[in-house]
């Protein structure tokens, strides 16, 4: 299908291919995986002239060496890492011009932890489970289910951008590259078990510094510091763990879930690491220092909403705004649209006794856009 | 900078709202392992996929409460607790229809080396823990632990045994296994400290099919034994073709 491809010189420490995740899985038992910090791969797709969601490179701390096959664009987007294209420093959080037979050399982290490399057209794995994302616990999705190994080529999607793609940046307004350093204040939402707390526990909670252990990967950062009461002990019937869930085991120090976490867990969960505060926190080194906010669900979602206006502003500074340049209208009881990387893009499921399903293409400033509309008739 | 601590809101008695994050909510039913509980959960995952909430991202149902993932961006928590409060989730006369998954199961031998310690256990011959493990439809509590495992209630006291004092490093998948007061099937190898009692040639987990798994939370589960290796190893090379089709019915 695809016949660019990228090879792999050297592989880095921890290099895996994800995308935004596996959803809709975890009622069957799978993690959902993807980026540690979605927002960084998003960034790095668009200022490559792809969709948000498109398959990159996660690397960490240290990164990998690529030879590319053919002309192409990529940006870097995350941790702070040196980089050089052909043996020249090149700036990471905008977009790199790749001529073919071109080396990309990316060092060692010199603040933060993982960054995003996205590559014009993706990395073209085959969707499982409606994603490309590395699951290395279950060992599917990605490349072959692992992180890289050196020798390997992985395939590239086709973009409509490489041959007239100049070089994009952040809009003025906004600040390249981030400094993380070693002291983080997380923010978090209370609950769904604050209850199973002493007052006193959550008062710890909230007033200690805690610092992130060598025992610390994609599922989850084990944190150490003041120990958190329970109120009668750390096991509860298990139920569902959400994505940033503050497990506090019987030993009173937490423990965080991540991308890939076990979807249903049997400790107590004091509070949740909010969604737009994920990304910042897969930036912390073990050694680094963790204080918590408490913040209300109604605080966060003011976040979220600053968080994807900035995305919009930058996707419209490179010129991928295109909200409303496609419109899709049915007419039945239900309906479906899948876009072309199989996602979901309007719910709800389709019921019904009959339904018809007709494909759909739209053609925007030369971006070939295609949709599967489910229509479902009673 | 300290705001408000906790949102949850109480809707009709016995259901609870909790915020997990701001992008997801637990509804919760209870805080015990019952089937009761454990229907509710079912049925409103079922009546959440059925009507046209908007922003549901997607549910884990477990135990006795459903966890909803949410888009804030299209939805306010509010507005999805009174949605979800408002559904009709219905009683005990309109029990939904469930599916009873069958297992075929290969007990003992190499395939199940701990049967006899499990059978002496419970005072018991082989064929008779074999009868009683088979004679029963599990219910299929929730998913979890690895991809499609099951975890299962309805174990027969009389079965209960202790784990093994040292888990195996690798147990194969398809075993089918007694923990304490559980029974289960392992759908992908991996470590153990469960009694192994046999093993099925199903393939449980396959994440190239869809649905991924054969067992899905909230069906029931039945171990079918199968007389012997030359059953065993046919059902293994039909499923392997390909051409092997679950055996599943309907109860209420």
């Amino acid at each position: 299908m695809s016949s660019q491809s990228i090879e792999v010189i050297s592989a880095g420490l921890l290099t895996t291919v994800q995308d935004l995740g596996r959803k809709g899985y975890q009622r069957y038992g799978i993690p959902v995986c993807g980026a540690l910090d979605p927002v960084s791969l998003r960034i790095a797709n668009v200022l490559v002239g792809n969709p948000e969601g498109r398959a990159g490179l996660e690397i960490t701390v240290l990164g990998p060496t690529i030879k590319f096959t053919s002309d192409s664009v990529a940006a870097l987007v995350g941790a702070d890492f040196k980089i050089d294209l052909n043996g020249r420093e090149v700036r990471t959080w905008e977009s790199i011009e790749v001529s073919a037979g071109s080396v990309l050399s990316i060092g060692t982290a010199l603040d933060g932890v993982r960054a995003y490399l996205a590559i014009a057209g993706g990395v073209d794995v085959p969707l499982v489970m409606n994603s490309r994302s590395t699951d290395l616990k279950g060992v599917f999705g990605g490349f072959e289910g692992r992180a890289l190994q050196d020798g390997d080529t992985l395939p590239i999607g086709g973009s409509p951008h490489v041959a007239n793609w100049s070089q994009r940046g952040l809009p003025a307004g906004i600040s390249r590259q981030p400094t993380f350093g070693q002291e983080f204040q997380i923010r978090v939402v209370m609950g769904p078990q604050d209850s199973e707390f002493t007052q006193s526990g959550i008062e710890t909670m909230l007033t200690s510094e805690y610092t992130i252990t060598g025992e610390s990967d994609r599922m989850g950062y084990r944190l150490e510091g003041a120990e958190i009461a329970h109120e009668s002990g750390p096991d509860i019937v298990s139920d569902g763990t959400a994505l940033g869930s503050i497990q506090v085991p019987g030993s009173g120090q937490p423990i965080i879930l991540l991308a890939d976490r076990g979807t249903t867990g049997g400790y107590t969960k004091i509070a949740t690491v909010i969604a737009p505060d994920i990304g910042l926190l897969s930036q912390a080194l073990p050694g680094a220092k963790v204080r918590f906010v408490a913040v209300s669900v109604e605080e966060s979602h003011e976040v979220l909403r600053e968080q994807e206006e900035m995305i919009r502003e930058i996707k419209s500074h490179v010129g991928l705004d295109l909200t409303g340049a496609v419109s899709i209208r049915s007419e039945g009881s239900a309906l479906q649209v899948i876009d072309a990387d199989g996602s979901r893009i309007a719910v709800p499921d389709v019921r019904g006794s009959k339904t018809s399903t007709r494909t759909a293409s739209a053609s925007v400033d030369g971006e070939q856009f295609k949709f599967e509309l489910t229509t479902a008739f009673q | 900078m300290t705001s408000e601590l906790n949102t949850e809101v109480s809707s009709s008695p016995g259901i609870q709202f909790l915020p997990a994050g701001d992008q997801a909510v637990v509804v919760e039913f209870g805080s015990s392992i019952d089937p009761e509980i454990n229907a509710l959960v079912h049925r409103t995952a079922t009546a959440i996929d059925a009507s046209d909430i908007e922003g549901v991202l997607e549910m884990v149902p477990t135990y006795r409460s459903l966890l909803v993932y949410y888009d804030p961006l299209q939805v306010s928590l509010p507005e999805i607790q009174e949605q979800i409060s408002g559904l009709a989730i219905g009683d005990e006369e309109s029990r939904d229809e469930f599916r009873i998954v069958e297992i075929p199961t290969l007990y003992g031998g190499e395939h199940g080396p701990d049967l006899e310690f499990v059978a002496n256990n419970a005072g018991m011959s082989d064929s008779e823990v074999i009868a009683l493990h088979s004679g029963t439809d599990y219910l299929v509590y929730t998913m979890g632990f690895s991809p499609g495992f099951p975890y299962l209630g309805g174990l027969d006291t009389k079965l209960h045994t202790p784990r093994l004092p040292s888990p195996r490093t690798l147990i194969p998948a398809g075993s089918v296994g007694i923990a304490e007061t559980q029974t289960g099937v392992y759908p992908v190898a991996s470590p153990g400290g469960w009694r192994l009692i046999g093993r099925s040639p199903l393939r449980l987990f396959d994440p190239f099919a869809q649905p991924p798994t054969v067992i899905n939370a909230g069906d029931r589960v039945r171990f079918v034994p199968l007389d012997d290796e030359v059953a065993y190893d046919d059902i293994d090379r039909r499923v392997k073709e390909g051409a092997y089709s679950t055996v599943t019915r309907t109860g209420r």
